[in-house]
């Protein structure tokens, strides 16, 4: 019982979401979540404004149903999977958030202080996500990637293009753990 | 429906992302901050076990379930459009805590800011599909 109570370790998740990418390669489709965004909003109309969207979403039907699959996997796994939220944080992390401001840190996925029911409905915090989202739906698509996309599915066939991706994910990702949120917070 | 593989190994995922804690908000602030293993552990074991694969792939002893050679999509090429929008993209992920797949994972976790994230995540698509061809590659 304790491998579904307790959280797992690195080396069981890297190798699973290798086996992820092995599955979804073995289906005959090719891994990554990102140009799912694209999808949506040609599903949604966009082809309206923009013939970049004009493409037959049906084509597409599998990785929709993987996002389907993605949001009935969060709901099974934060009612049933997680019993309690506590991260074993880097103690280091721990004091530097809590310095911010960050109260409860490491005992929730997600900080109050970005997901809380009160934040979301402050400007602020509603605008904190929407920009966030905006980043990630726009920086995906013009870079032609996420994580699975080009961090895993590029690097590991050796794709310069990936490289690149990656290095500028850290570099958003360093301005934005080093210098925004310290303003933010 | 013989595409109903791909939900079951969507809901898979989901559940892998979940219980090794990489939709996390506190695990990315903390691997951007280079204050842990954990996330470069899973990124990084995930890269090298499927570099393995691809090798597999390759040499064709891995095929697909229709008996056919797999070939991972070449990803397209552009200094300037990797390198700023992967940028882009790591700014919104250090800030939201969320990847592309998590976007949707976390809808079962927080499903108003999830919301909004993904809302924000189409705009941002939308964005991108009508400057497309004026951006610099």
């Amino acid at each position: 019982m304790d491998f579904i109570s307790q959280p797992w370790p690195w080396y069981v998740g890297g190798p699973l979401i290798a086996i992820s990418l092995l599955l979804y390669f073995y289906f005959g489709q090719n891994f990554g979540a990102s140009k799912n965004f694209e999808t949506l909003c040609t599903m949604a109309g966009a082809a309206k404004f923009s013939d970049y969207f004009k493409k037959d979403w049906k084509e597409r039907d599998f990785a929709l149903l993987f996002v389907v699959g993605l949001i009935i996997g969060g709901f099974i796994s934060a009612a049933y999977l997680i019993p309690n939220q506590n991260i074993d944080l880097n103690p280091n992390t721990a004091q530097e958030l809590t310095d911010l401001g960050f109260s409860n840190v490491g005992r929730q996925y997600f900080p109050d202080e970005i997901f809380g029911e009160d934040v979301v409905s402050s400007l602020k915090g509603f605008l904190i996500l929407l920009v966030s989202g905006l980043l990630i739906g726009f920086g995906t698509r013009y870079a032609g990637g996420c994580t699975s996309g080009h961090a895993i599915t590029g690097l590991s066939s050796l794709q310069l293009p990936s490289l690149l991706a990656v290095i500028g994910f850290f570099i958003g990702g360093i301005i934005a753990t080093w210098f925004i949120i310290p303003i933010l917070f | 429906m013989k595409n109903i593989k791909f939900l079951i190994l969507g809901i898979f995922f989901a559940i892998v992302l979940s219980k090794t804690e990489a939709i996390s908000w506190y695990r990315f602030y903390e691997m951007f901050k280079f204050q842990s293993f954990h996330m470069f552990g899973i990124i990084g074991g995930a890269v090298l076990i499927s570099m393995v694969f691809m090798q597999l792939f390759k040499s064709g002893k891995i095929k697909d379930i229709n008996g056919n050679k797999i070939y991972p999509e070449q990803k397209k090429k552009g200094f300037i459009s990797t390198i700023l929008g992967g940028t882009f993209f790591g700014l919104g992920w250090g800030i939201s805590g969320a990847c592309a797949a998590p976007v949707f994972v976390i809808l079962g976790f927080k499903l108003i800011p999830a919301l909004i994230l993904l809302a924000g995540a189409l705009l941002g698509a939308f964005i991108y599909g009508i400057l497309s061809k004026k951006l610099p590659n």
